[in-house]
């Protein structure tokens, strides 16, 4: 029998506020446990919390970019659980009435779209941070627990897909782009290795064709794009062998444990979740109004899809398009190469290329660097016409990058400008088949090795100057082929 | 009409240990205010305007300014147990 997973994903992003969700705390708390606490966000008696309209600007703009209804009359609930890193016992979160319903996110594999729906956006708080303590580090032995309620109360904004992901390389492909997303926006830095972007996936399999829902694990614990994808891959096959083995898979909550590569079975909750979620009686409803929903719409930027696309409409493929707008600053430089006439091909090269290995050892983004697209530009210029060779002009880029000056001069500082002057080069080639006429015999006679050899030979004779391309339509057009 | 409650579920979920005696009568108390609230429900309410909040306002939100925080010895203090800045409290999952 084969088998289909089906994958939904909850993802949790830290907002980059200046102020906490509920207080005017900081959210940029730095490394002392506990500095950033007030009555609010400890939970204190009586203390009253009032949102942040930043944060709520801030959601709106993730369901905006998510195609997501961005709901007029909205409210705020209390999921209560215990839990030492959630000191009111109850978390404030959103319900019946989240701020932002149903939208979607196409994600492209190689050419194929799948749209991945989004079941819902929500606003919510962050916990605090425990540290479990014992003797072998283990949560199971830990001895004590040690919170810190910096974190408590940092804006935090759920995203709920519906279970359309079919395989771990759509879940790592959604997360990739839903992070572009948010940082696009300028809402949060999705760091997933520092917990601003958290990703907690429901897994379950049916057999292929099936319609009907399988019992879902949720993995929680991937700290990187790479592990959600080996969290999903090994969840998979494991309900596969339980399953094909003569066994159930248990719904549960399981831990990735990313030394090990596998997932392991947190304790079972002695019974079943009950939230009592209730609507949070110290906070008013929520109202946004239409006027302010399309401000919303109205502010969102370019968002990466459509970038992608308008790089690909420049004369990009699909990888190149990827990675310039990945790259800090790479896109807006091939746009302005392009439309000042730069060939788009090269361009994109050079950029992935070159420029890349460049500012990833220096550290540093393409716009602290002196290139600029005129130098994109009469680069490839010097490429077209011959007077600069493949591998030059990657060395005339470089350089450019290092800041020693615009193409052509560093071209001929470096002597590096090649003869594509076929009256010149045609004496070379015929004092080389002078010097080898047995070779040239043989082009003649159809052996295409010979070809190699005597531009080699011309290339020599010239100090590696003469452009390689005429050399070598100079040597066909005189063996007649 | 009576509701039926599961006091013993109830006192789990929010912490609180009852003896039998509390049960009986916070059972008792809680039917009693279910009963009161099915019997709101049951009202003929045709062309009342729903309401989802007892107060008419909406929107009270806060700029996005830091205001400050609590002095961390004070807020530590507060704690019946502290170490290295941290609040410490007993471990919170069993062995396996
Ligand atoms: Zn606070």
């Amino acid at each position: 029998m084969t088998w289909e997973a089906v994958i939904g994903l909850e993802t949790h992003v830290e907002l980059q506020t200046a102020s906490k969700m509920f207080c005017g705390c900081p959210v940029d708390f730095g490394d002392e446990p506990n500095t950033a606490v007030c009555p609010v966000c400890l939970g204190l008696p009586g203390a009253l919390p009032v949102p942040n309209e930043q944060a709520i600007e801030g959601i709106l703009s993730i369901g905006a970019a998510l195609n997501c209804t961005l709901t007029e009359s909205s409210l705020f609930y209390r999921k209560n659980y215990f839990y030492p890193d959630l000191p009111k016992n109850y978390q404030i979160s959103q319900y019946t009435f989240p701020l932002c319903l149903g939208g979607h996110l196409d994600v492209d594999i190689d050419g194929t779209v799948t749209r991945i729906g989004i079941t819902r956006v929500h606003m919510e708080e962050d916990t605090g941070k425990s540290t479990h303590v014992g003797r072998s580090g283990r949560i199971q032995s830990a001895d004590h627990t040690l919170l810190d309620f910096n974190r408590s109360g940092v804006p935090l904004v759920e995203i709920v897909t519906e279970p359309d992901i079919r395989s771990a390389d759509e879940a790592r492909v959604y997360g990739t782009e839903l992070q572009r997303i948010v940082r696009a926006l300028g809402v949060s830095d999705a760091r997933l290795e520092e917990g601003s972007m958290r990703f907690d996936s429901n897994v379950s399999i049916r057999p292929s064709g099936s319609t009907e829902l399988g019992t879902r694990t949720e993995v929680k614990n991937v700290n990187s794009l790479r592990s959600l994808h080996r969290a999903i891959t090994f969840e998979i096959e494991r309900q596969i062998e339980v399953v094909e083995s003569g066994g159930t898979v248990d719904q549960e909550t399981r831990h990735w444990n990313e030394d090990l590569g596998t997932t392991t079975s947190m304790r079972n909750k002695e019974e079943s979740e009950d939230y009592r979620y209730f609507q949070e009686p110290d906070l008013l409803p929520l109202h946004i109004d239409v006027s302010w929903q399309e401000r919303v719409r109205a502010a969102l930027p370019v968002l990466p899809a459509e970038l992608r696309n308008r790089y690909r409409q420049a004369g990009a493929d699909a990888r190149t398009a990827e990675i310039l707008v990945d790259g800090e600053g790479l896109g807006p430089l091939f746009e302005e190469a392009a439309v000042l006439g730069a060939d788009p091909r090269a361009v994109g090269i050079w950029l992935t290329g070159e420029v890349i290995s460049f500012t990833r050892t220096a550290e540093t983004a393409v716009t602290t660097t002196p290139l600029t697209a005129a130098h994109l530009v009469e680069l490839s210029e010097m490429t077209a016409d011959g007077r600069l060779s493949a591998t030059a002009a990657k060395e005339v880029l470089t350089a450019v990058l290092e800041g020693e000056g615009a193409p052509g001069e560093i071209a001929d500082a470096r002597d590096l400008i090649q003869v594509s002057d076929v009256g010149a080069i045609e004496t070379e080639v015929d004092a080389v088949i002078a010097e080898h006429l047995d070779a040239f015999e043989k082009l003649r006679a159809g052996d295409p090795k010979t070809l190699g050899f005597l531009t080699g030979q011309v290339m020599r004779a010239t100090g590696g100057k003469a452009d390689p391309r005429v050399v070598q339509e100079l040597l066909r057009r005189k063996a007649g082929g | 009409m009576p509701v039926e409650i599961d006091i013993a579920k109830v006192a789990k979920l929010a912490r609180i240990a009852l003896t039998d005696e509390e049960q009986e009568t916070y059972g008792r108390q809680l039917a009693d205010i279910l009963e009161h609230a099915a019997r709101v429900q049951a009202l003929a309410t045709d062309g009342v305007k729903p309401t989802s909040h007892p107060l008419t306002m909406v929107n009270a939100f806060r700029p996005d300014e830091v205001t400050g925080s609590l002095p961390r010895d004070e807020v530590l203090a507060m704690a019946p147990d502290a170490v290295d800045g941290y609040f410490r409290v007993p471990k919170i999952l069993d062995e396996q």
